[in-house]
């Protein structure tokens, strides 16, 4: 079917994929809510358990040294994975949402006037636009929204009238949630970087479905990168923040508490550098090391490109079936996607269409994607949403179009 | 009868269809507002209260077949009904979907073809959004501006 590519082999390290639902073989489509985990993730959370459990950067015993060690290594492999220049522009995060409130109250809102504004896209999930409308209301600075064309795609002719000297940050999707859309992050960096705005890319939805080459912070060009783990086969509760150590150096704690200071005393403290400085309290350890595994896994168990090429075929197989499918309006349709699908039934809403999915086993989102902005666009009250990942398979696209015709059968 | 055939029996997906008392109801003098976060579905309720007696309900809105059909067979239950046994068949219709009532209970009537909704609890908030909203509707003073499934 795909040559380099062995999804079977790929299947077999997913424990979950052989849960049975209501009876039926586990179809699961909703990558883009959450992947599931290989035994490789999983068995090492269970050997940090197990083995090396123990606060980190301040115990004198071997756990609390192989903890350390965990964790620290683990932000270098977060760093080699973005070509990042160094594991010291890697900041852990709880996920992509805390990553972005970051960056907004640490380093846009300290800039910020009234009068100024901060460029979004009519794409944006929810955790790429209200940590923005928060600092909106609290500082009277003005939020901008590059338009979307029918097919889901930036409308790119509306940018450069969007985009002045008052613009304080420059914040999109790299890859759409609801849409699949990949966005051209370099035309857009070119434009922000003709009026000298700095550039946030939110890669919660690239960064396992796009090659190396496109995760690469230094040939993208940006100032901010953010992601989550288990989006990527980690585990939930991790996420990353890289940005440019010349942003990171200038920008004031965010959160204050222990592992951030260099000295205290009860008036005052002082800071620790990055990526410390960001990182207040316990982190989630034994996550971090999950997300280190999982990227290891990513990279390294199939040959990655055969891999998306696997997902964009399936994609394709999907799509070209839906459009055959009478009372079928797809959702997203842009030339450059990643393998996600919305659409809706004339016959019947999201909801009752994923109740019969699930009855077969079948598992989307049904629902507005926390963009509901872009449902509005697109003048529904929600979508479904197929979102594949390298386990996937024929069968799971058989199967949730065996689920579209019982839904047909039943409401149409 | 499966679960799913049980929750799409044809009484649901006859009202899910085609809906009863939908409209605007210009004589209206209670009106509620609803909304499911989690969906987005929304739904406005109009009712006619004469005395102490629901003469008239309507509602408008678009939601799936069992937000559709809950709003559809509750203003057929309802019309017609002193207030206290609107508030007595509220809570008895919540009882059944969180699994602690009886969903063959004869005082629920139609309502009893919505017990099946029990047995999907990512679907209950679908049933219940009309009552939430006739909730709002009846006690103004209670609900801030609208109702919600949260």
């Amino acid at each position: 079917m795909n040559p380099g590519f062995d999804v079977e082999a790929v299947r077999a390290q997913f424990p979950i994929l052989q849960e049975s639902i209501h009876g039926r073989r586990l179809a699961y489509l909703d990558n883009g809510a959450t992947t599931q985990k290989p035994r490789a993730v999983i068995d090492r959370l269970t050997h940090h358990w197990e083995h090396d459990n123990a606060n980190i950067h301040r115990a004198v015993h071997l756990l609390g040294a192989r903890s350390t060690e965990g964790f620290e290594r683990a932000r270098k492999v977060v760093a080699r994975f973005l070509n990042a220049p160094s594991e010291r522009e890697i900041v852990f995060t709880r996920g992509t949402t805390e990553a972005i409130n970051l960056v907004a109250q640490s380093f846009v809102r300290p800039r910020l006037e009234p009068g100024d504004s901060i460029l979004l896209t009519g794409m944006e999930h929810h955790a790429n636009l209200v940590p923005w409308q928060l600092l909106a209301e609290r500082t009277g600075a003005r939020l901008k929204h590059v338009p979307l064309l029918d097919d889901g795609s930036l409308d790119l002719e509306a940018v450069p009238a969007l985009l002045d000297a008052r613009t304080r940050l420059f914040a999109f999707a790299h890859v759409s949630n609801a849409l699949g859309t990949v966005n051209p992050v370099h035309t857009l960096v070119a434009l922000a970087k003709a009026q000298g705005v700095p550039v946030l890319l939110d890669g919660a939805q690239a960064v396992a479905h796009l090659p190396a080459s496109d995760l690469d912070v230094r040939a993208l060009g940006v100032d901010f990168y953010v992601f989550s783990g288990h989006k990527l086969y980690g585990p939930t509760g991790i996420g990353a923040l890289w940005g440019k150590a010349e942003h990171l150096e200038r920008m004031p704690p965010w959160q204050g508490g222990g592992d951030m200071i260099r000295e205290v005393t009860l008036e005052r403290s002082t800071y620790a550098p990055p990526p410390s400085r960001f990182e207040a309290g316990t982190p989630p350890i034994a996550e971090a090391v999950g997300l280190a595994a999982a990227i290891e896994w990513f990279t390294t168990a199939f040959d990655r490109d055969a891999g998306l090429a696997h997902e964009a075929r399936l994609l394709a197989r999907l799509t070209e079936a839906l459009r055959e499918t009478p009372g079928i309006r797809l959702i997203g349709t842009a030339a450059d996607k990643v393998a996600v699908q919305s659409f809706v039934m004339d016959c019947a809403h999201p909801h009752d269409a994923a109740t019969i999915f699930d009855a077969d086993g079948v598992a989307v989102r049904a629902g507005h994607h926390c963009a509901q902005p872009v449902m509005t666009r697109y003048g529904v009250p929600a979508t479904l949403r197929a979102s594949f990942a390298v386990y996937n398979d024929d069968a799971d696209v058989d199967q949730l179009l065996g689920a579209v015709a019982r839904v047909r059968k039943m409401f149409g | 009868m499966s679960d799913l055939d049980e929750l799409y029996q044809d009484l649901i997906m006859d009202h899910g269809r085609r809906p009863r008392n939908t409209g605007a109801l210009p004589e209206a003098n209670r009106h509620g507002r609803g909304h499911n976060p989690l969906c987005g579905d929304q739904l406005t309720l109009a009712l006619l209260v004469e005395g102490d007696v629901v003469r008239e309900a309507r509602f408008e809105g678009q939601g799936c077949a069992i937000s559709t059909a809950s709003a559809s067979l509750m203003t057929q239950a309802i019309k017609g009904l002193p207030l206290a046994e609107v508030e007595a068949l509220y809570d008895r219709f919540h009882l059944v979907l969180t699994g602690d009532g009886d969903g063959d209970a004869p005082e629920l009537g139609k309502l009893a073809a919505l017990s099946g909704v029990r047995r999907f609890p990512t679907r209950v908030k679908c049933a219940t959004l009309a009552w939430h909203t006739l909730h709002a509707a009846l006690h103004p003073e209670a609900v801030s501006e609208e109702a919600t499934t949260e």
